[in-house]
């Protein structure tokens, strides 16, 4: 049973992991992306569509990463470029993702596709109890993996983690040393966009093989939520993520176990366990908040920072 | 600093409940136009047979009788029309409104959310000229009940409702007859003796079916249970892939559900090497090796003649003013093809149960009923009424799942 939840964890975790990812490194770099969820939706809905039309899950993977980056292209010209509030914006394009997604994808609601489908480890799906909890996936899981060791080391052992983080952290120092803070911001919004886009790829055509309108039903949120509240730890996120997943699947359990517990206490659980579980973390140790994060940078010297 | 943590903290909460509020109701539809890629095959299986009472839609009648006088008849749907499911046959019945009337303008909305939002789609149907109106999905009830009480012209035909108003009658149809036959195949089919039904939210209906398809499961094996998960939602595919999942992770090797988008659970049951029991539409497709058997809607032929009676003046005191309930027996409710893998004797099986249940020497609540702590509902001989079990609040014997109270 136990296993049943682990895996269950990264099953469904693994959306949620992705679009955490992403809007971790677009944070990193200052700016907040709350229409994560929509540009999971693009990406789920991108990937999906493309699936149907090429056969090919690899392409739609790639569409959906593409699908996200374009919303997260809006959202870095109007926060960036044109100075508008991260906030009020990033709300904006959730919803404005939803429409485009649920008017383009009317008649995908029916296509099936052959989408990304397990794919046992040799040897290491073998392992008795971890086996089966983590090599026993799709395609897009495996990346998932690999994908939080490579940003953290991207992050914090390379150059251009530095310029990404002092984006957000101390733009003018950047700017200073002859580099472009916006340019830095511009690409890790669209590099966010992308994850975030791919995580809903997952959702569509490796997990649930379906398209319905705004399926994602709130992950992408979740997903913003996780990033605060792991204090911009990728790590921490990823475990994040899969503890929501964990939850989700333990809650099911709990059902087919027949307690008398209400199911809509359940329902809640998985927000409930993620948010206590990170919030106590974050109590024993305090972190620090990107300083530029959310801030306008005009890049004229003693302009309206 | 620490203000624009605060700050920060204080919008996140606000996006935070914004998710709540999105999950939990889905977006007000956009396009309703018809055409475009209408999808295949599922549920039209028996869409031909309307009856054909088309001709001369009599709307000269002006009698201000309920329902007469419209120039078009609106149908709301909860979710999209190609779902694999719920939504999907309404608008097959919908269509065939539409093929009988061709005076008449039909107006729909998908994804309508079960909500006030409701009451503005339908006044807005009204202004537009409809004068008959289809609600179709249970939550629709209570927002057509007051926009009724505005219009007592305006007839309503709510698709699943226990209440009902002067000029708003309910239809539906005994699907638990069905679930019952096919409760009885997926006895027969499973190996664990462990059956999955995966449920939206707890409501009447709901809960006929799965204690229709657990007596008829029981019925030919006693050793059988059927586990319940609830997901909250009637159609959240991410939730319904996690909830198949685990069951199968539990043992169940057969499936089956209430929800209304169907196909993401058939899928995942198929691809995990797991038997699937349909249910809204025909979904056999999807499931080529598991599929067992489904039950299904056939509304085509009761809308029209819901709308005939309607702009006939005769709505009221007709069998729709009120509640109607289509049968097995009527055709309003039917069981679906078997799908390859079911053996010829099980067949057989079911064959002779419906038979059993069209003749009424069967009835699948026939007393006694027993509730999951053993307490008797229906005593031995007693056949329960339909209101009876339409408002039924509890699981029989051998359900495994908790009914939130």
């Amino acid at each position: 049973m136990i296993a049943d939840i682990l895996t269950g964890a990264v099953r469904s975790g693994t959306s949620v992991l992705f679009a955490t990812q992403g809007e971790l490194i677009s944070e990193r770099a200052g700016v907040i992306n709350l229409g994560t969820e929509g540009a999971m939706l693009a990406g789920a809905f991108a990937g999906f569509a493309t699936t149907v039309w090429t056969g090919s899950p690899w392409l739609g993977a790639l569409a959906g990463g593409i699908g996200g980056m374009l919303l997260a292209l809006l959202h870095a010209y109007l926060v960036i470029s044109r100075g508008a509030n991260q906030l009020a914006t990033g709300l904006t394009l959730m919803f404005l993702g939803m429409g485009l997604t649920s008017f383009f994808g009317r008649k995908f609601v029916s296509e099936s596709i052959v989408g990304f489908n397990p794919v046992p480890i040799p040897l290491l799906s073998d392992i008795p109890f971890v086996g089966p909890i983590l090599f026993n996936h799709d395609p897009l899981t495996y990346v998932s993996f690999a994908l939080v060791p490579l940003i953290g080391f991207l992050l914090f052992r390379t150059r251009l983690g530095v310029i990404i983080r002092a984006s957000g952290e101390r733009e003018d120092a950047l700017f200073a040393s002859g580099m472009n803070p916006k340019l830095v911001r511009y690409g890790a919004v669209l590099a966010g966009g992308f994850l975030a886009g791919l995580g809903g790829a997952q959702l569509s055509i490796a997990y649930t093989h379906s398209w319905v309108e705004n399926m994602t039903a709130g992950r992408g949120i979740v997903a913003v939520a996780l990033v605060i509240f792991a204090a911009w730890k990728p790590l921490r996120a990823a475990i994040g993520a899969w503890l929501f997943g964990a939850a989700q699947a333990l809650q099911l359990t709990v059902q087919q176990q027949g307690y008398p517990i209400s199911p809509y206490f359940l329902f809640m659980a998985p927000y409930l366990i993620t948010l206590i579980a990170l919030l106590a973390v974050e109590y024993r140790k305090r972190s620090r908040i990107p300083e530029g994060l959310g801030k306008v940078f005009t890049g004229s010297p003693g302009g309206a920072g | 600093m620490t203000r624009a943590k605060r700050g920060l903290f204080g919008a996140l909460s606000v996006t935070f409940l914004l998710g709540f509020l999105l999950s939990a109701c889905s977006q007000p539809g956009s396009g309703s136009s018809p055409g475009g890629g209408s999808s295949s095959d599922g549920g039209s299986s028996s869409g031909g047979g309307t009856s054909a009472n088309a001709g001369g839609s009599s709307d000269g009648g002006s009698s201000g009788a309920i329902g007469t006088g419209g120039t078009a008849v609106g149908f709301i749907f909860v979710g999209a029309r190609d779902d694999y499911g719920y939504n999907q046959v309404a608008y097959i019945g919908s269509q065939a409104v539409e093929e009988a009337f061709p005076d008449l303008k039909v107006l729909r909305v998908e994804n309508v959310p079960e909500t006030a939002e409701a009451e503005r789609v339908m006044e807005q149907m009204i202004n537009d000229g409809a004068n008959i109106i289809f609600p179709t999905s249970y939550g629709h009830l209570d927002p057509a009940l007051n926009v009724a009480a505005r219009h007592p012209d305006v007839a309503f035909f709510h698709q699943g409702g226990l209440k009902t108003a002067e000029n708003l009658g309910t239809y539906f149809g005994t699907i638990w007859e069905p679930v019952y036959l096919a409760g009885v195949a997926a006895g027969k089919m499973t190996k664990t003796n462990k059956l999955g039904y995966i449920v939206s939210v707890p409501i009447p209906q709901v809960l006929l079916n799965v204690n229709a398809f657990t007596r008829g499961a029981q019925s030919v094996n006693p050793d059988v249970t059927t586990t319940v998960v609830f997901t909250g939602s009637w159609c959240d595919p991410g939730q319904q892939a996690n909830a198949a999942n685990s069951l199968i992770d539990g043992g169940v090797d057969v499936l089956t559900q209430h929800q209304d988008c169907t196909k993401t659970v058939i899928e995942t049951a198929e691809r995990r090497g797991a038997m699937s029991v349909g249910y809204h539409a025909d979904a056999s497709s999807l499931a080529p090796e598991g599929w067992i058997v489904g039950s299904i809607w056939n509304w085509p032929a009761l809308y029209v003649d819901m709308v005939q009676t309607a702009l006939d003046g005769k709505f009221d005191g007709s069998k729709y003013d009120g509640k109607f309930r289509g049968t097995l027996a009527d055709d309003i409710v039917l069981l679906t093809d078997f799908g390859p893998n079911v053996p010829d004797e099980v067949k057989a099986l079911v064959e002779e149960k419906k038979k059993a249940l069209l003749d009424g020497s069967l009835h699948p609540f026939a007393g006694p009923v027993k509730k999951q702590d053993g307490e008797v509902v229906f005593a031995e001989g007693v056949i329960p009424t339909i209101d009876e079990l339409e408002s039924m609040d509890w699981f029989v014997e051998g359900v495994i799942g908790t009914i939130p109270k």
